[in-house]
């Protein structure tokens, strides 16, 4: 490797770094949390059979799995405007990822709390709770853990998700890296550093997913 | 205390309980026997509302409800008064033992931390499970899970436990452990409707047997004469085969 491109692959490290970390881990944080209240909402009210509500989560699930990210993010920042909202690329970016994440997630969520045994509510009946106590105290709390692996692997996904917030001019790594590709023509070494720094993200977040999962199960395993 | 009246319950096309009738007063451990199927265990289910009946009444306490209409808030009042004891324990499988009989306490019946766990405690040391208040169910054998099930059950102070089939899950070494915790209860007066499959239990601890078949009530009877000289055929038939087995 010549020492041009070493000295490009050193200058951009830092500023698409820095854009990881004040831009893409951030907007991936945020995304999660709200796919993550959108998800137990939306998982609760099909376990809880509620009418009218369970068909609106159906189809919301529907509609999302079945269109790409990108159409969706174009349509709340390129298309809502022209109908006179008009939201800033980050809070559009952070609003769709939490939309298209919370339906997926809201599945293995569903999953995870039909895995809970029926006893444990018959259970929490007979010791007088009621039917939401029951939900926050003994099933939610057992179907999370359940459903963490395929949680983790969800946040995981949305980190390199964020990447296609560079559509939409949030200047997360991506775009860091095509600007700075667009002054010195090193797509090779530039998409294979911000690839490197996407592997560090994840590597770091797969081992938290294990001490999770350790942790988990420490505190008294389900099984 | 309770007087249950006719009730009926169907699965689909099959009659589980065609009109089955009990009473029990304060004080009686009534046994539940019949074969496999007969509806022993949808009755129990049906009288704390676990399944709705299609039919039938009970009083409770001096107070009549309809087992099929009664109310939400009716159910969860009947069931403040009660407790369940399930073959599989059902224990909250993200608590720990102490938890799983304080639940009830503090957030059913709003009684205070300190005070649930002092009597959660008591109700542990009553089953020999005192010493085991922070291990979690999973780290339990399945007759240590049952009696922290009856301690869970006991700390609600209920009028009346209902049982199972308790130790029908059991490895057999285990049983005899909570069969012991059972018949302390008896002894204490503790007012307890079991289905069971224990036959020791239900001649030697309980003073009534209830023999069902076929979603009916085929003999009532107190239990030394249900064993000694039961009136049905069908019933002797039963005492016979289980006497058979056992030699």
């Amino acid at each position: 490797m010549d020492e041009r491109v070493l000295q490009i692959l050193i200058d951009s490290f830092m500023k698409i770094l820095m854009a990881g970390i004040r831009v893409t881990i951030p907007l991936a944080v945020l995304s999660f949390l709200f796919a993550l209240i959108i998800s137990i909402l939306v998982a609760v009210i099909q376990y809880a059979n509620i009418r009218g509500l369970k068909q609106l989560c159906r189809f919301y699930i529907w509609i999302i799995r079945g269109t790409p990210l990108l159409v969706q993010l174009y349509l709340v920042f390129y298309g809502l405007p022209s109908v006179g909202i008009v939201l800033p690329a980050f809070p559009a970016a952070v609003l769709c990822f939490a939309i298209n994440e919370g339906a997926y997630m809201a599945e293995s969520m569903r999953a995870a709390l039909e895995a809970v045994p029926k006893g444990q509510l018959e259970a929490g009946y007979c010791v007088g709770m009621s039917y939401w106590q029951i939900m926050r105290r003994i099933i939610l709390p057992q179907a999370f853990r359940t459903a963490f692996p395929s949680l983790s692997n969800s946040f995981i996904a949305m980190i390199k998700s964020t990447s296609m917030a560079s559509t939409i001019t949030v200047s997360e790594m991506i775009r860091q890296t095509q600007i700075i590709n667009g002054r010195v023509y090193q797509s090779l070494a530039l998409y294979l550093e911000v690839g490197f720094i996407y592997l560090m993200f994840c590597t770091v977040l797969t081992w938290l997913q294990s001490y999770g999962e350790k942790k988990l199960n420490a505190y008294g395993g389900a099984k | 205390m309770i007087d249950i009246r006719n009730v009926t319950k169907s699965f689909d096309d099959f009659g589980a309980l065609k009109g089955v009738s009990l009473q029990v007063e304060k004080g009686d451990v009534v046994a539940i026997l019949g074969p496999s199927g007969s509806g022993k265990t949808t009755l129990l289910r049906c009288i704390n509302f676990l399944e709705i009946a299609d039919g039938g009444t009970m009083v409770f306490d001096g107070e009549t409800f309809d087992m099929h209409s009664i109310s939400k808030k009716d159910i969860s009042r009947i069931r403040r008064k009660t407790a369940f004891v399930f073959q599989n324990y059902n224990l909250f499988l993200n608590k720990t033992v102490l938890q799983n009989v304080t639940e009830g306490l503090i957030i059913a019946r709003k009684v205070n931390k300190e005070e649930a766990e002092k009597k959660a405690v008591a109700a542990l040391e009553k089953v020999g499970m005192a010493d085991r208040l922070d291990s979690f169910p999973s780290q339990l054998s399945g007759g240590q899970q049952q009696r922290v099930a009856i301690a869970r059950a006991l700390a609600t102070d209920p009028e009346i436990i209902y049982f199972d089939e308790p130790t029908s899950a059991l490895d057999p070494e285990l049983i005899g452990e909570v069969l012991s915790v059972m018949r302390d209860l008896a002894n204490e007066g503790m007012t307890m409707l079991v289905v069971t499959h224990e036959m020791n239990f239900a001649r030697n601890v309980s003073n009534k047997v209830i023999f069902m078949e076929n979603g009916q009530v085929i003999e009532t009877s107190d239990s030394k004469s249900f064993f000694e000289n039961p009136k049905e055929e069908r019933t002797k038939l039963f005492i016979q085969t289980i006497q058979s087995g056992r030699e």
